[in-house]
């Protein structure tokens, strides 16, 4: 017999499976309608609607402050960098220049965020593979992130400490302090991650080469973030579109050109020093200023449309605020990052193993409910 | 002098006689005897549930169960309490004799596998002349029970886990064999009692066999590991993959089967590997060897507890091999590496250069 033969002989079956809405390795309502041959994947559909909350459309219904309390919700893990989008698109609107302290707060902050989320993905990405003991070490480290927020702002999840205009009150007076203490303690323990992780044989061979992304795939379909990093598409909001004080901060943009898996995930531990580093330089020095400028309590944006983007730890947040001059946006659109790197995964799960999918979306660090608004 | 627990067995043993007609006293030993070693199923059982969790939680800075009991000692009694009352529960257009039956094929091979364990020379309920080759048979039927019960599932997380099982255990069976064909090469019988008596004088076979017997036995552990579907090679049960595999719709005391005999099953290994590798009852260089009222099985149970310690370590630290990496592993490394460590092993025992 011919190969071909035994082909059309031994003809498999395609089945339909649905992954999700309740799924573990999904992190959130998320459902993936697979159709598998076997353990090989053919189509991979994802299906989304199950955590909406219509944020866009009650932005039309609330006040620029207001606004800035619903995108918490949208991507939970850096709520402080969409607290800041807003906060900047509102500020170019009104023209409000933001003091220097506010500024270096500001991305401080921001930065903290980042790390935070890097430090869950790094853990869930592990648990994702098997790996159960990264989970309880990037919570470790992630506890004193949420420490020094919660002294701060007097939250742990959704923070609200940006506001139009600067902060909503000033740093806590041990923030300088327990931030340093917590980079000195994090720079010890990165190289953990790495020594229980990065070398492990197993975790190379379910990395390496799963879920190809080449550099044109990035742009087309408009990923961003440690995503379109991976490769190779230079795509730092941070640096090619500078806001707050990241002009003023020296940093190496985390590029990767293999565009797999392991790609990903060393951009992110790359951005975790990255991130530190950033801190470090600004840390020492935060230049005294107001907190807040002062606006009117019912801020009216004029006449006009209204555009700022950000990186948030899953990549490019663009907020856009269409305004007639009333206390209300006409319109407001987020271009979340979550949903352009999730359109990705079709094209490049087709015929990879199940283990594979799971592998390729722990190293997309999926937030559903910033996919789903 | 005998050891204690010997003297209570002889004193029953000689009152059950006094008792009844010879016919009757035998088939009440029997029973009696499979009481027993339910009872050691039960503690060992729930006993490694609770080491596991704990020797889980010393690796991800935690504390682990401490609530019920000192130093959560019941917790697992507990848990066992909650899932005997339980609903046994089966879900609509599943095939309710096969899915029913599953978990007791599971739990009846892992039990039978124990009857032939080697705790200590006296404490043997079987020793039978192909001791190994009956324990190995046996704990291979489990798979079966794994298979029907993720077919009979009507659930396709279970089917794919099933599946994973069935080509999983297939082919490590072929590693654990040859490995222990390696080492039984090297003592000449397959009667557990003998295969640790050989080591009385030569000491350890790990260390009579030195380098095969030594990759003998890494090959050993994991393909050990892999046979009782533990990580890294937990396809089977792969949570962030198929929620939970083959079990996936099983519910209280079947489900606690599953989960149970996955335990036993990794206590079997341990013990083949004590018996082959690190001789079994016998006491590291002979330092209790005069001491009689000694109980040797405590020997016997540390070096399993350690081999055990062994395979959570693994589970605990390292991520999960993909389903066509594993069959890698089997068919293009430990197979052939088997094969050839087989030929050394016969060489090295031919030009006598066993220690």
């Amino acid at each position: 017999m011919t190969d071909q033969e035994v082909n059309t002989k031994m003809k498999t079956e395609e089945y339909f499976v649905n992954m999700g809405p309740q799924h573990p390795a999904a992190h959130g309502v998320l459902r993936l309608l697979l159709t598998i041959d076997g353990e090989i994947i053919k189509n991979v559909e994802p299906d989304l609607g199950y955590i909406h909350r219509s944020i866009e459309k009650m932005c039309e219904r609330d006040s620029y402050q207001q606004i800035v309390h619903l995108t918490d919700r949208m991507d939970y893990l850096s709520s402080h960098i969409n607290n800041e989008a807003v906060c900047l698109t509102v500020e170019k609107g009104l023209e409000i220049e933001v003091s220097d302290r506010v500024k270096v707060i500001r991305t401080i902050i921001g930065e903290l965020t980042r790390l935070a989320s890097h430090q869950l993905w790094w853990g869930v990405m592990g648990m994702d593979l098997g790996a159960l003991t990264t989970y309880f070490y990037a919570f470790r480290d992630r506890e004193l992130i949420n420490d020094i927020f919660e002294e701060t702002c007097g939250a742990r999840l959704t923070m609200n400490y940006f506001v139009p205009g600067g902060l909503m009150y000033d740093i806590h007076p041990n923030f300088v302090q327990r931030t340093k203490e917590f980079i000195t303690h994090f720079r010890t323990k990165l190289p953990e991650y790495d020594r229980l992780l990065t070398g492990n044989v197993i975790f190379e061979k379910r990395m390496k080469g799963v879920g190809l992304l080449t550099k044109e795939d990035a742009i087309s379909f408009g990923a961003t973030g440690p995503v379109a990093r991976g490769s190779g598409f230079a795509s730092d909001i941070r640096k090619k579109d500078p806001y707050s004080a990241f002009d003023r901060v020296d940093f190496k943009e985390a590029l990767f050109t293999e565009g797999d898996s392991y790609a990903r995930y060393k951009v992110r531990i790359m951005e975790m020093w990255e991130s530190m580093s950033i801190i470090e330089q600004l840390i020492d020095n935060i230049p005294e200023g107001n907190i807040k400028e002062p606006t009117k309590a019912v801020i009216k944006l004029p006449k006009g449309e209204f555009y700022q983007r950000v990186e948030t730890a899953r990549g490019e947040l663009g907020v856009y605020i269409n305004s007639t001059g009333t206390k209300n946006p006409y319109r407001v659109k987020f271009r979340s990052p979550g949903f352009s790197n999730l359109s990705v995964l079709n094209h490049i799960s087709k015929g990879v193993k199940i283990a594979d999918l799971v592998a390729t979306m722990a190293s997309f660090d999926f937030v559903i409910p910033d996919i789903d608004r | 002098m005998m050891n204690i627990p010997l003297n209570i067995v002889r004193t029953v043993h000689d009152w059950i006689f006094s008792i009844m007609p010879e016919g009757l006293a035998t088939f009440t030993e029997w029973i009696l005897i499979a009481a027993l070693y339910l009872a050691l199923f039960a503690v060992v059982g729930l006993y490694l549930v609770l080491l596991e969790r704990k020797v889980a939680a010393w690796f991800q800075l935690r504390l682990g169960p401490n609530r019920v009991g000192p130093w959560g000692i019941f917790q697992t009694i507990a848990d066992a309490l909650k899932l005997v009352s339980k609903e046994i529960y089966d879900p609509v257009r599943v095939d309710k004799f096969l899915f029913k039956f599953a978990p007791y094929l599971v739990i009846v091979a892992s039990l039978i596998a124990m009857s032939v364990f080697p705790f200590s020379k006296q404490f043997q309920a079987f020793d039978i002349n192909i001791g190994v080759f009956f324990l190995f048979a046996v704990s291979s039927i489990g798979v079966i029970g794994v298979l029907l019960g993720g077919w009979a599932s009507n659930n396709k997380f279970a089917l794919i886990g099933a599946m994973r099982s069935g080509l999983q255990t297939i082919s490590y069976e072929l590693s654990v064999g040859l490995s222990i064909l390696t080492m039984v090469l090297l003592t000449g019988t397959l009667q557990l009692s003998e295969i640790i008596e050989v080591q009385r004088t030569g000491g350890w076979l790990i260390l009579q066999g030195h380098i095969p017997a030594i990759i003998a036995f890494m090959i050993f552990m994991i393909a050990g590991t892999a046979e009782t579907n533990r990580a890294p090679f937990d396809l089977v049960e792969a949570e962030s993959e198929l929620g939970a595999g083959f079990h996936t719709e099983y519910s209280g005391m079947q489900f606690a089967y599953f989960f149970l005999a996955e335990f036993i099953n990794m206590f079997i290994i341990a013990s083949i590997a004590v018996v082959l590798f690190f001789g079994g009852w016998l006491s590291p260089f002979g330092i209790t060897e005069g001491i009689t009222w000694f109980p040797e099985s405590l020997w016997f149970l540390v070096k399993v507890l350690l081999i055990i310690f062994l395979m959570m370590w693994f589970r605990w630290t390292f991520p999960r091999l993909r389903v066509d990496q594993l069959l890698t592993l089997e068919w293009k490394y430990l197979l052939p590496i088997n094969l050839v460590n087989l030929v050394i092993m016969a060489i090295v025992i031919w030009l006598n250069w066993t220690i």
